[in-house]
C-alpha cells in the first residue's frame, strides 16, 4: 500500500517479567481505511493501541516500533504523545458513562478538548460544540452542554465521547469496544454515525470488537488476534466467507446466525491461555484441530494465502474448507 | 399438552420520587405491564428486549421470586404459592434460576463439589454419601471433570464457573430453568460451548427454559418460541425461526435489523432517539415516539397483541395497529 | 433544599439532646458529687445542705426537666467547685484548645494530603513505601507516647522546648507536633487510596487520550474527584478540633477543654461536664452538617439524588 498513517511492526506488551500480552504484532492502517480487529479476551486487541499511544501503566514494558506519519511513538517522550493524542489519534472506549468526568459538565469537558487542539476561547469552543453536536446527532445540545454525565444515556454519552474525538480533527479514530455496552438498537445508531463521519471526513478508523458482525458490517479488513498474536489479515468480505485460519473459522463456526439454517454450533475446546502460561510454539495449537507437533515448536510464520490475504499457521488450509467439522443444519 | 408454567397478565410497579427529596411527586414505574405467556414442557420460550424492557423482572414474577403487583402465574395448573412459603420453597426444586454473573453466583469461599450438592442438603433429599454421588454425576452432565469437585469458584475459568452454576441449577432435576443472560459475560467461543450444553441438556432432561437475553443471535439459537418486549409489555410473539425471519411489529423489526451480521444484509430499519425513561411511558402505543410508522390512533390506543393470520406461522401474535397492513415499508 | 436544610437541623437539635440527655444520666449515676466534692469526712449535716443547695435531693426526672429548662434560656447552671457560671467557664478554655488543635489541623491537612498524593504517583516507589511506613508508625503510636518521646528528647536532652505548662508560643510546638503526628499520617494513607481509586478509573485514562497533559490530568480530573471521600476525614478532624486534645493536654498540662473535662468529670462537676458536652457535640454536629452540604458541593451526583 501506499505510505501507511500507521505501521505498527514487531509490538511487545509485557506487564511483569513472563506475562506478554502483545507478541509481536505487525498492522497498518492506510489514511482513510477502516480496519477491524477482532478478538476474544486476553487476545491483546485493545492493550496493542493503548500501547501506541502510551496510555499503559508505568510497569508495562514495550518494545517494537509504532510509527506515525514516520514519527515514532514508542519511547517517545511524554510531551511528544500527549501532542499525538486527541490530535492525531482519537480513541474513544467501551463504557462511554465512566469515560466522562462526573464532576465536570459536558461543556466543560468538550471545551477542554477544543482548547487543548484548537486554541478556541469559551465564546468560540461553545459555538462548535453545537455544532459537534450537531454532527453527532445530539439534539437539544445547549442544554447537554450543561449536564453532567451521569444525566445523560449510555447512547447519548457515546455520542459526546465521539464528539470529543472529533474536537481535534484527527486522522485516526482507534474506537475500542465502542458499543458493546449499548442496546442493540443503539449500537446500530451509533455505529451509523461512525460510518457516515468517516464518509464526511475521510477519518482512518480502527474498530476494535469481539463481535464479527460489528466488525464486518463497518470496515474495508479485518484483522484477528489470538492471546497477543495476530492470526489473520484480510479485506472483510474474503475473511468471512473464506477464513484461512483455524482459529478465524472457530469464531465464525461458533457464532449463531440470525438468518440462514440454524445448525449445532461449533464450540472451540478448550480456553484462551493466561498471559504468564503461554503455549510455546503457535499458541492456539492446543485448541486446534489440525495442530501438529510442529506446531508447538515453533511460532507459526505469516503466509500469504491470498490477495492482501495473509494467516500465521504453519499448516495450509484450501480456500473454502473449514477444519471444524461442521455440522448439518438442523431439520 | 399442557402448559408447565403459565404466566397470566402479570403486572409489576414500583413507586417511585422524582427527584426532589422526600415531598417531589411519586409516579409509577411499571416494569412489567400486562405480560402473558405458556411454556410447555421440554420447550424453550425465549424473551428479548433491550435494557429496561422488564425482561429480567419478568423471569422473577415468573419464579415467584418477586411478587407481582396484579396477575397470576401457575404451575403445572395449579396457583403458584406465595413467595416464601414452605410450599414455594418445595417448588424451587422444580424452578430453577441462572444469572449472567457466574463468579457472583458462587461463594468463594466453599468447593464447587459443595456448592453444587448444596440443593440437596436444602431440600433434604438423600444422605451425605448420595448427595455427593449425585454431584458428580451432574458435575459430568455439564462438561466438568470430577477432580475439579474440590476446586474453588476463582480457580476456574469463566465458562466452567457458569457450567458449575448450571449443574448446581440441575442437580435437583428441575422441569424448569429460567436462564437470564446466562452467556453474556462469556466469550465467543465458550458462549457456543455453553448454548450446546443447555441445548443437549434439553434434549437429554426433557427440561423447558426460559431464556432471557438481550443477544437475539443466541435467543434464535435455543429457543422455540419468542417474546420480543418494549418498556414492559409483549409486542410480539411467535415462532423463533419465522418470527427472526420476517417480524412484523416495527421494533422487532428495528432490532433485528440492527444485528449486525457477516452474511447478506437484510432490511435496514434504524430508529431514532433513545428509549423513553420507564417511568414515563409514552400514551398508547409504548413505542409510538420512535416508530416510523407512528398515527394519531398510536397515540391515543394502546395495542392488544392479536394474532397476525399468517398461514405458515399460526402462532405469531402481534401488538400494533397497523401491521395488517399489507406494504409497511420504511422510505428509502 | 430548604426542607434538606432543615431536616438536616432538626436532627442536629436532637442529637444534642440526646448527648446531653446520656451525659446527665450517666453523671448522676455514677457517684455523688456531694461526695467528691466535700471531703470524706465532712458531717452529715453539711453534705445534706450541699446536696439541697443543688437540688441533688430531688428525682432524677425533676432535675433533668428543670435543668432543660433553665438551658433553653441560656443558663447551663454554675460549677460546683467556683460557683460560676458553667458555660462561661466552658468557653473561657476554648481558645486555648483552639491554640493547639487548629495548627494541628494545619498540619494534618498540609502534610498529610501532599503526602498522600506523592506516594499515589509514585506508587511502589521507595518513596511511597517509606511515606507508607512512616504513616503507619504514625497512627499507630499512642499520642502520650508520642508526647513523651517528644518531651524526652527535646525537652530534656535537647533541652529546646519546654516540657508542659503555658505562656508563650515554645509551649505550644511539642502539642502541636503530638496533635497533628496521627492525623497526618491518617490523611496520607486515606488520601493515597482516594488518588489511587480515582486514578484507576476510565475516565481518567480517557482524559489523557484525549490529549490532556498529566499535570492537568490530576489537578483538574483525579483531584476533584478524590477530593470528595476526602472531605469525610477532614469533616471529622475539623469536628474534634475541640474535643480532641484531652490526652496532648493532660500531658503537657495545657489548661484548655481537655484538662478541664477531665477534672471536671472527675469531680462529678455536672453542670460543667454537661455544658462541656453539649459545646462539644454541638460543634461536631455543624462541623457534619458542613461536610453533607460540601459533598452536595463537590459531587454533582449527589445534588441531583436529591436531599434526604
Amino acid at each position: 500500500m501506499a505510505a501507511p498513517l500507521v505501521a505498527i511492526e514487531g509490538l511487545t506488551v509485557d506487564f511483569s517479567a513472563g506475562s506478554r500480552a502483545v507478541d509481536g504484532v505487525d498492522l497498518q492502517v492506510a489514511p482513510g481505511e477502516a480496519l477491524g480487529i477482532v478478538g476474544e479476551s486476553g487476545s491483546g486487541k485493545s492493550v496493542t493501541w493503548l500501547a501506541a499511544l502510551g496510555l499503559l501503566p508505568a510497569k508495562a514494558r514495550i518494545g517494537g516500533s509504532v510509527t506515525l506519519d514516520g514519527q515514532e511513538l514508542v519511547g517517545a517522550p511524554r510531551r511528544t504523545l500527549e501532542a499525538v493524542r486527541g490530535k492525531r489519534i482519537a480513541m474513544i472506549f467501551q463504557d462511554p458513562s465512566s469515560c466522562l468526568n462526573p464532576v465536570h459538565r459536558i461543556g466543560w469537558q468538550l471545551g477542554e478538548a477544543l482548547a487543548l487542539h484548537r486554541g478556541l476561547d469559551r465564546r468560540a469552543a461553545t459555538a462548535e460544540s453545537l455544532r459537534l453536536f450537531d454532527q453527532v446527532g445530539i439534539a437539544d445540545a445547549r442544554r447537554r452542554l450543561d449536564d453532567f454525565p451521569h444525566q445523560l444515556s449510555g447512547g447519548l454519552n457515546q455520542r459526546v465521547m465521539i464528539a470529543m474525538a472529533l474536537a481535534g480533527l484527527p486522522d485516526l479514530l482507534v474506537a475500542d469496544e465502542p458499543t458493546t455496552a449499548l442496546d442493540a438498537t443503539i449500537q446500530a445508531q451509533i455505529l451509523a454515525l461512525l460510518g457516515g463521519i468517516r464518509r464526511d471526513t475521510g477519518m482512518a478508523m480502527v474498530l476494535i470488537s469481539h463481535d464479527l458482525g460489528v466488525v464486518s458490517e463497518n470496515v474495508d479488513r479485518v484483522a484477528v488476534m489470538y492471546a497477543g498474536r495476530l492470526v489473520e489479515e484480510a479485506p472483510g468480505a474474503d475473511l468471512f466467507a473464506a477464513a484461512r485460519h483455524p482459529y478465524t473459522q472457530g469464531l465464525l463456526a461458533a457464532l449463531p446466525e440470525l438468518t440462514g439454517p440454524r445448525r449445532r454450533l461449533v464450540a472451540i475446546p478448550g480456553t484462551v491461555p493466561e498471559p504468564g502460561n503461554m503455549p510455546t510454539g503457535c499458541r492456539f495449537a492446543p485448541r486446534c484441530p489440525i495442530a501438529d507437533p510442529q506446531c508447538a515448536i515453533a511460532a507459526p510464520p505469516s503466509r500469504r494465502v491470498g490477495p492482501m490475504h495473509r494467516a500465521n499457521c504453519h499448516r495450509t488450509i484450501d480456500a473454502g474448507g473449514s477444519v471444524w467439522a461442521l455440522p448439518k443444519a438442523a431439520e | 399438552m399442557s402448559a408447565l408454567l403459565e404466566a397470566i397478565d402479570l403486572r409489576r410497579e414500583y413507586v417511585v420520587r422524582s427527584k426532589r427529596g422526600p415531598f417531589g411527586a411519586k409516579s409509577v414505574l411499571r416494569a412489567v405491564d400486562g405480560v402473558s405467556f405458556t411454556i410447555a414442557p421440554g420447550r424453550t420460550l425465549g424473551l428479548v428486549g433491550e435494557s429496561g424492557c422488564g425482561k429480567s423482572t419478568t423471569g422473577k414474577l415468573a419464579l415467584g421470586l418477586i411478587p407481582a403487583t396484579s396477575g397470576e402465574v401457575r404451575c403445572e395448573d395449579a396457583p403458584m404459592p406465595p413467595p416464601g412459603s414452605a410450599a414455594w420453597r418445595a417448588l424451587r426444586q422444580r424452578l430453577q434460576m441462572v444469572y449472567q454473573d457466574p463468579l457472583g453466583a458462587l461463594d468463594r469461599r466453599l468447593p464447587i463439589g459443595r456448592q453444587i450438592a448444596e440443593p440437596l442438603a436444602i431440600h433434604g433429599i438423600g444422605a451425605a454419601a448420595e448427595q455427593r454421588e449425585r454431584a458428580f454425576s451432574a458435575m459430568r452432565d455439564v462438561g466438568l471433570q470430577s477432580h475439579q469437585f474440590d476446586r474453588y469458584p476463582h480457580e476456574l475459568s469463566g465458562g466452567q464457573r457458569q457450567r458449575v452454576v448450571l449443574a448446581r441449577a440441575l442437580i435437583t432435576e428441575p422441569r424448569l430453568l429460567v436462564c437470564d443472560e446466562p452467556i453474556s459475560a462469556l466469550d465467543v467461543s465458550i458462549q457456543a460451548q455453553v448454548v450446546n450444553l443447555l441445548l443437549d441438556l434439553q434434549d437429554r432432561l426433557g427440561i423447558a427454559y426460559l431464556f432471557i437475553s438481550h443477544d437475539l443471535r443466541v435467543v434464535r439459537q435455543v429457543s422455540h418460541e419468542v417474546a420480543v418486549m418494549y418498556l414492559g409489555r409483549i409486542v410480539e410473539q411467535g415462532e423463533a425461526e419465522s418470527l427472526f425471519a420476517a417480524p412484523a411489529h416495527p421494533y422487532t423489526r428495528a432490532l433485528v435489523s440492527a444485528i449486525p451480521t457477516t452474511g447478506p444484509k437484510r432490511e435496514r430499519l434504524l430508529l431514532q432517539g433513545d428509549p423513553p425513561n420507564p417511568v414515563d411511558v409514552p400514551t398508547g402505543c409504548a413505542f409510538h415516539t420512535r416508530c416510523p410508522f407512528a398515527t394519531e390512533q398510536c397515540r391515543r390506543e394502546t395495542p392488544v397483541l392479536k394474532p397476525l393470520g399468517l398461514s405458515n406461522d399460526l402462532d405469531r401474535r402481534v401488538a400494533c395497529h397497523r401491521v395488517h397492513e399489507p406494504a409497511l415499508q420504511v422510505a428509502a | 433544599m430548604l426542607m434538606f436544610a432543615i431536616s438536616r437541623v432538626l436532627r442536629a437539635a436532637l442529637t444534642i439532646l440526646f448527648v446531653m440527655t446520656f451525659a446527665f444520666v450517666v453523671l448522676r449515676l455514677s457517684g455523688d458529687p456531694a461526695l467528691q466534692i466535700m471531703s470524706v469526712d465532712a458531717p452529715p449535716e453539711a453534705i445534706a445542705a450541699f446536696r439541697k443547695a443543688w437540688g441533688l435531693d430531688r428525682p432524677i426526672w425533676e432535675q433533668y426537666l428543670s435543668y432543660i429548662g433553665r438551658a433553653l434560656s441560656g443558663d447551663f447552671g454554675k460549677s460546683m467547685r467556683d460557683g460560676r457560671a458553667a458555660f462561661d467557664l466552658v468557653m473561657e478554655r476554648v481558645p486555648a484548645t483552639l491554640m493547639l488543635t487548629l495548627p494541628a489541623l494545619a498540619l494534618k491537612i498540609g502534610i498529610g494530603i501532599p503526602a498522600g498524593i506523592y506516594a499515589a504517583l509514585h506508587r511502589n516507589s521507595l518513596a511511597d513505601r517509606l511515606t507508607m511506613a512512616i504513616s503507619v508508625a504514625g497512627f499507630t503510636l499512642p499520642s502520650f507516647v508520642l508526647a513523651l518521646l517528644l518531651v524526652l528528647v527535646f525537652a530534656v536532652q535537647l533541652g529546646w522546648l519546654p516540657a508542659s505548662g503555658s505562656g508563650s508560643l515554645a509551649h505550644t510546638i511539642l502539642p502541636i507536633i503530638t496533635l497533628g503526628t496521627a492525623g497526618a499520617a491518617i490523611m496520607a494513607r486515606f488520601t493515597r487510596s482516594a488518588m489511587l481509586e480515582v486514578l484507576g478509573q476510565p475516565y481518567v485514562r480517557a482524559a489523557s487520550a484525549k490529549g490532556v497533559s498529566w499535570q492537568r490530568v490530576i489537578t483538574r480530573h483525579a483531584l476533584p474527584n478524590a477530593a470528595i471521600p476526602t472531605v469525610t476525614i477532614v469533616g471529622f478532624m475539623v469536628g474534634s478540633l475541640v474535643a480532641g486534645a484531652v490526652v496532648v493536654e493532660s500531658v503537657f498540662s495545657w489548661p484548655g477543654i481537655g484538662r478541664l473535662l477531665v477534672s471536671a468529670v472527675s469531680n462529678r462537676d455536672l453542670a460543667v461536664v454537661q455544658a462541656l458536652l453539649m459545646v462539644i457535640a454541638s460543634w461536631m454536629v455543624a462541623a457534619n452538617l458542613v461536610v453533607d452540604l460540601a459533598y452536595g458541593w463537590l459531587d454533582p451526583r449527589v445534588r441531583a439524588a436529591g436531599a434526604h
